[in-house]
C-alpha cells in the first residue's frame, strides 16, 4: 500500500507506543483476558475453584430458568430504564435553572453535588432509614394529621424498584448536572443573541439548538451514568438487600452470591457473560456512531 | 479552550425583576429540590447527635433533645473490630497511604492515555480505547476473581502496589475518557507547532499539555478520591489486615449483624468516614465545574 | 558500611527474639457484634497466654462478606494463619486442592474422637479419614421466640408450640399486633422453613430428605403437608417490614410481635434487653412440637504456610480452641453451645439448658450446611424468600424445591 511498511510504522514514535503500553496491557490481559477467562469458566462446573471440566450450556439452561436471574433482568432493566431517563433530565433541568443568572448558584450546586462524594452503601442505609413506614416519611406524614398515608416503597415488591430510584437520583443526579451545566456554558453566546432576534422562545432554544450541540456532554453522561447503572450492586445491599422476597435484585448481586455465597462459579461466569454480553449489544453501535460514522482529521 | 475561557459567566436571559413569577418559580424549583438532597444528610447529622433512648422513640426528622457526641467519639475511637476496640481512626491512615499512591498512578497514567489518544494516535488505538470503555461498564465483582489470578502470578497479592495497581486499572476508563476529550479540545495547532519546533512526546506533554490542563486534574482528582476512599471490596479482597482502608471498619460498625444496631454512632461513623471527599467537594465546587465543562464538552 | 552492618545485626537480632517469644498467627472471621468480640477474645486471650500471638482480622457483613475475602486470600497465595468457616461443605474444595493444614495428629494426641460431641461436628471436618478443622460451637436454629406480655394483655395463655402459636394468631392481629416477626433477608426465610420443616413432618421425614437424600420423600405428602404449613405462617409474618434478624427479634422483645422463629442467638438480644427467660419470653426448642434441634455451627481451618514455626503455632491454636477451660469461656460469652460434653456450664440460662439437655438427651439432627452444598443451600435460600414474601402457590414451592435439591445429588 501506499503508507510505510509496517516495521517502520511500528517503531515510530516509540515513545509514544512506550507510553501506551499500561493502558494496551490493561485493555489486553485484564478487560479482554478477564472475559475470556471468564466466558471459557462459564462452560465448566466449577465449584468453589476453577477448574477445565466442560458441562456445555448446562450453566446457561439452569441460568435461564432461574426465577431470581429473570427477576434480576427486569429489575436492571426497569431501573435502568427509569434512571437513564430522570438522571439525564432532571440533571439537565437542574443545569438550566442554575444556568438562569441566579444568586447562590454555588450554594445550590454544592447542595446537589455533595451526594455524589458519598459511597452506594451510604445512600442506601440513610435511605433505606428515611423511607422505613415506621419512623420516616409516612409516620412524619401521618404525624401531621394525614392517618391513613401509605408511602412504604420498600416493603411493596410492586414498588421497590422506585425505592431504589430515589436514593440512586439522589446520589448521581448532581453530578450530571455538573457535566450539564458545564455544556451549556460551552454553547456560544452568539447562539443565545441570534435565537433572541429571532424570536425563538427560551424552551425551544434550548430544546431544539442547545440541546443538539451538546451532543458530547450527553453522550459522555451516558457512559458514565450507564456504566454505573449496569453495575448497580452496592445501593441494593445496603438499602433492601434485594428484597422483600426477590423483589428488587439485581443481576450483579446474583454473580457474586453465585460465585462466593453458593460457591458454584460456573453458575456466576454464567450470568457475568451474560452481563457482558448485553453491555456489549449496548456499546457496539455506540462505538460505530463514535469511531464509524466519521473519520478522525 | 474556548469553551474554558468562556466559562466565567451564567448564560440564560437576563432576569429582570427580583420577584418577578419567574424567579419564584425558579427558586421555589430549586429550594424544594435542594430540601430532596439535603434531608438525607440531616437525618444522618441529627441522629448521629442522638442517645440511643431517644433514637428508639422514633421521628428521624426532628432535632435532637439532649444533645450528645458520644456517638462520634465511640465511632472515632472506640467501636470494636473484633478485638481491635480503636474505631475508625485505625484505618484512616491506611486509607491515606492507599489514596495518595493510587491517585497519583492512575491519574498519570490516564492522562498519558488521553494524550497519546488524541495526538499520538497508532493503528489500533480506537480499539483499544472503546475495550476501555467496554471495561467501565464491567461490573467489579465479575473481574474479582480473574484479578486474584493475575495479582497473585505477579507475585504482588496482598501488597500496597497489588492494591494501586488494581485500583488504577479500574480507574482508567472513564479518566482516560476525560483526558481525551479534553486533550482533544486543545487545538491541534499548538502541537502541531511543538512538533515543527522538534519536541517530542514527552516534551510536549510536559511543556505544553500538563500546563494548560489544570481543570481536568482537578476533576481526576476529585473523582478519584471519592471513588478509592469509598472502596470496599478491592482495599478488604487484596489487601490484608494491616492495610485495611477506614471502610472496612465502617462496614464492620454497620454491618454488625448481631447485637443492637447504634444507628448513631453508624450514622457519625458514616459522616466522619465520608468526610475527606466531602470536604474536597466542598473546597473545590467551582473547578470541578470548569473542569469538567473541559472534559466532559467536546468529544 | 559500619552503620549499615550493625543495623542490619541488630535488626536480624531483634526479629530472632520476637520469633522464639511468640509465633504471631493472623486469624479472620465474622464476629464482630458486642458478644461475638468478647467470646473471640477469650481465644485471644488463651492463645497469647501459652505464649504466641492473635492478631485479629475481624470482617463484619456476616459470612456473606467475610467468605469470599478469606477464599481470595487461600487462593490468591496469601493466607491467614486461621480462619473461621461454618462447618461442613464450605471450604471442602480448599481441603481437596491441598491448601489447608492436616490436623489429624492434633485430633489424635488430644483425643477429638472420644470427646467431640455430637460426632457430626467433626465428621464435617474430615476429609477421606484426615481431619481438617477445628469445631468451636453449636449453634441450633430451630426455635420459637415468644413474647409473654402480648398474651397477657389478650388474656390468653402463652402457646406451648407452634400449633398452638398458629391457633392464636387471630387474636393477636385483633389485638394490632403483628403475629410473627421475620426480616427481610432470604437465610432468614429459608431457617424458618427448616424448623417448620423439622416441627411439622418430624424426624424420621427430615433424614430421610436431607440426609438419605430421598427424592421420593422431599416430593411426598408429608413436605406437601410442610409447605401448606409455612405458607400459613407466611400470611401471619405479612405485616414484619424489618431488615435484620435482630430488628426482628427487637419486634418481640418490644411485643409489638408475638414470636419469631430464629436459632438460638436471639437470646443474646432479650440478655441485652434484660429480658428474663420464661418470665418476660418463653423459648421453644423445635418450636415445641419436636425437641429435636439441629446442630451447625462454626470451626476453625488452618491455610498450610510454608514456615514450619507456624505450622506448629496452628496445631498449638486447634488444640487450644477445643480445651475445655477456653471452650466453657468462649461459649458463655457467645450465647452457643460447647462441643463437648465433658464442661461445666453451670452458669448458662433458662434456655441455654434447654439447649443442652437436648444436646445431652441425643435428640439433634447435623446441620443443612453439613449435608448439602453451599450451592444447593443458596438456591434454597432465593425460593424460601421469594415464597414467605410473595403468594406463591405451596405446590409451585413445592416442585421448585425439589427441582433444587436435585441439582445438589
Amino acid at each position: 500500500m501506499s503508507g510505510p511498511s509496517w516495521q517502520m510504522r511500528l517503531f515510530r514514535h516509540p515513545h509514544a507506543k512506550i507510553a501506551a503500553i499500561p493502558m494496551i496491557l490493561t485493555t489486553l490481559v485484564v478487560f479482554v483476558g478477564g472475559t475470556a477467562w471468564t466466558v471459557v469458566y462459564s462452560f465448566t462446573n466449577s465449584k468453589l475453584l476453577p477448574r477445565l471440566k466442560f458441562v456445555g450450556f448446562q450453566q446457561y439452561d439452569r441460568l435461564w430458568s432461574n426465577s431470581r436471574w429473570q427477576v434480576s433482568i427486569e429489575n436492571l432493566m426497569l431501573y435502568g430504564v427509569f434512571a437513564l431517563v430522570f438522571t439525564i433530565a432532571i440533571g439537565f433541568l437542574l443545569a438550566v435553572l442554575l444556568d438562569q443568572k441566579i444568586r447562590f448558584e454555588d450554594t445550590f450546586r454544592t447542595v446537589m453535588l455533595y451526594p455524589f462524594a458519598l459511597s452506594f452503601i451510604v445512600t442506601g442505609l440513610v435511605w433505606q432509614w428515611i423511607l422505613n413506614p415506621e419512623f420516616g416519611v409516612q409516620s412524619m406524614v401521618r404525624a401531621l394529621g394525614w392517618e391513613d398515608f401509605v408511602f412504604n416503597p420498600l416493603y411493596d415488591p410492586d414498588i421497590v424498584m422506585f425505592g431504589l430510584l430515589i436514593a440512586g437520583l439522589w446520589q448521581g443526579t448532581g453530578f450530571v448536572m455538573c457535566i450539564m451545566l458545564a455544556g451549556l456554558r460551552g454553547v456560544d453566546e452568539d447562539i443565545w443573541k441570534a435565537a433572541r432576534v429571532d424570536g425563538i422562545p427560551t424552551w425551544k432554544t434550548y430544546l431544539f439548538i442547545v440541546v443538539p450541540m451538546m451532543r458530547p456532554v450527553f453522550i459522555t453522561t451516558l457512559v458514565i451514568v450507564a456504566s454505573g447503572i449496569i453495575k448497580l450492586y452496592d445501593l441494593v445491599v445496603a438499602q433492601t438487600s434485594g428484597g422483600p422476597g426477590i423483589a428488587s435484585q439485581v443481576p450483579a448481586m446474583y454473580v457474586y452470591d453465585y460465585m462466593f455465597t453458593a460457591q458454584n462459579l460456573g453458575q456466576g461466569l454464567a450470568a457475568s457473560t451474560m452481563m457482558l454480553l448485553s453491555v456489549l449489544i449496548v456499546l457496539i453501535p455506540w462505538a460505530y456512531l463514535e469511531f464509524g460514522g466519521r473519520k478522525h482529521g | 479552550m474556548a469553551n474554558v475561557q468562556s466559562l466565567q459567566g451564567p448564560r440564560g436571559t437576563k432576569p429582570r425583576r427580583r420577584f418577578s413569577g419567574r424567579n419564584i418559580m425558579i427558586y421555589g424549583t430549586l429550594l424544594f429540590v435542594s430540601l430532596y438532597y439535603i434531608l438525607p444528610l440531616w437525618v444522618m447529622v441529627m441522629t448521629s447527635l442522638k442517645g440511643m433512648p431517644e433514637i428508639r422513640l422514633g421521628n428521624v426528622f426532628g432535632p435532637p433533645v439532649d444533645i450528645t457526641f458520644q456517638p462520634w467519639v465511640k465511632a472515632w475511637a472506640e467501636a470494636c473490630t473484633g478485638l481491635n476496640c480503636d474505631g475508625l481512626s485505625r484505618g484512616f491512615w491506611n486509607s491515606v497511604q492507599i489514596l495518595v499512591p493510587s491517585v497519583i498512578l492512575s491519574i498519570a497514567v490516564a492522562s498519558v492515555n488521553g494524550y497519546a489518544l488524541v495526538n499520538w494516535r497508532f493503528k489500533g488505538s480506537e480499539v483499544f480505547f472503546t475495550i476501555l470503555i467496554f471495561g467501565s461498564f464491567i461490573p467489579y465483582q465479575v473481574m474479582l476473581y480473574p484479578i486474584v489470578i493475575i495479582l497473585r502470578e505477579m507475585g504482588i497479592y496482598g501488597t500496597l502496589w497489588g492494591l494501586v495497581l488494581v485500583h488504577t486499572i479500574f480507574g482508567m476508563p472513564i479518566l482516560t475518557l476525560l483526558f481525551r476529550n479534553y486533550f482533544s479540545s486543545i487545538p491541534e495547532e499548538l502541537f502541531k507547532a511543538a512538533r515543527v519546533d522538534g519536541a517530542g512526546f514527552w516534551g510536549i506533554y510536559f511543556r505544553i499539555m500538563l500546563p494548560m490542563s489544570l481543570p481536568i486534574f482537578v476533576v481526576a482528582v476529585i473523582l478519584q478520591v471519592t471513588g478509592i476512599w469509598n472502596d470496599f471490596l478491592f482495599g478488604v479482597v487484596y489487601t490484608k489486615p494491616d492495610l485495611y482502608p477506614m471502610t472496612v471498619q465502617l462496614n464492620n460498625i454497620v454491618n454488625s449483624v448481631q447485637g443492637v444496631k447504634e444507628y448513631n454512632v453508624n450514622m457519625a461513623a458514616t459522616i466522619l468516614t465520608g468526610l475527606v471527599p466531602l470536604i474536597v467537594y466542598f473546597v473545590s465546587g467551582k473547578l470541578f465545574v470548569r473542569g469538567i465543562a473541559a472534559g466532559a464538552v467536546k468529544g | 558500611m559500619k552503620f549499615k552492618a550493625l543495623f542490619g545485626l541488630l535488626a536480624a537480632g531483634l526479629m530472632a527474639t520476637s520469633a522464639a517469644n511468640a509465633t504471631e498467627l493472623e486469624v479472620t472471621h465474622w464476629w464482630t457484634s458486642g458478644g461475638e468480640a468478647a467470646a473471640v477474645a477469650e481465644f485471644a486471650k488463651a492463645f497469647d497466654a501459652s505464649g504466641d500471638k492473635w492478631i485479629d482480622g475481624a470482617i463484619a457483613g456476616s459470612g456473606g462478606t467475610a467468605r469470599p475475602i478469606m477464599i481470595s486470600r487461600i487462593t490468591g497465595g496469601d493466607p491467614m494463619g486461621a480462619t473461621q468457616f461454618n462447618h461442613g461443605n464450605q471450604a471442602l474444595e480448599l481441603v481437596e486442592a491441598g491448601l489447608m493444614l492436616d490436623l489429624t495428629d492434633v485430633a489424635e494426641a488430644n483425643n477429638w474422637k472420644e470427646i467431640i460431641f455430637p460426632k457430626s461436628l467433626l465428621d464435617a471436618c474430615t476429609v477421606d479419614g484426615r481431619i481438617y478443622c477445628a469445631p468451636v460451637n453449636i449453634h441450633s436454629p430451630e426455635w420459637l421466640w415468644i413474647s409473654n406480655k402480648v398474651y397477657e394483655d389478650i388474656g390468653i395463655p402463652v402457646p406451648k408450640n407452634w400449633n398452638e402459636f398458629v391457633a392464636s394468631a387471630p387474636q393477636v392481629e385483633a389485638a394490632g399486633k403483628i403475629p410473627l416477626a421475620l426480616g427481610n433477608q432470604p437465610w432468614q426465610s429459608n431457617l424458618a422453613f427448616g424448623a417448620i420443616t423439622t416441627a411439622v413432618a418430624g424426624l424420621d421425614i427430615w433424614k430421610a430428605v436431607n440426609v438419605q437424600k430421598d427424592m421420593g420423600v422431599a416430593a411426598g405428602p408429608e413436605m406437601a403437608a410442610v409447605f401448606e404449613a409455612a405458607a400459613s405462617a407466611r400470611k401471619l409474618a405479612a405485616k414484619s417490614t424489618v431488615q435484620d434478624w435482630n430488628q426482628a427479634t427487637n419486634l418481640v422483645i418490644t411485643d409489638q410481635a408475638a414470636g419469631q422463629i430464629m436459632g438460638d442467638w436471639a437470646q443474646g438480644e432479650f440478655q441485652v434487653a434484660q429480658e428474663v427467660a420464661g418470665k418476660d419470653y418463653t423459648c421453644l426448642p423445635g418450636l415445641g412440637l419436636n425437641a429435636y434441634l439441629s446442630t451447625g455451627g462454626d470451626a476453625f481451618y488452618f491455610p498450610k504456610l510454608d514456615d514450619d514455626e507456624k505450622e506448629a503455632a496452628q496445631k498449638r491454636l486447634a488444640a487450644l480452641l477445643v480445651s475445655p477451660k477456653v471452650q466453657v469461656a468462649f461459649n458463655l460469652k457467645k450465647g452457643s453451645l460447647p462441643i463437648r460434653g465433658d464442661v461445666d456450664l453451670s452458669a448458662a440460662n433458662d434456655c441455654m439448658k434447654k439447649g443442652l439437655d437436648l444436646l445431652a438427651s441425643g435428640n439433634i439432627l447435623p446441620s443443612g450446611d453439613m449435608v448439602w452444598s453451599p450451592d444447593v443451600m443458596t438456591q434454597a435460600a432465593d425460593l424460601m424468600v421469594e415464597f414467605w414474601k410473595s403468594d406463591m402457590p405451596a405446590g409451585e414451592a413445592h416442585k421448585r424445591w425439589v427441582a433444587i435439591l436435585e441439582t445438589g445429588l
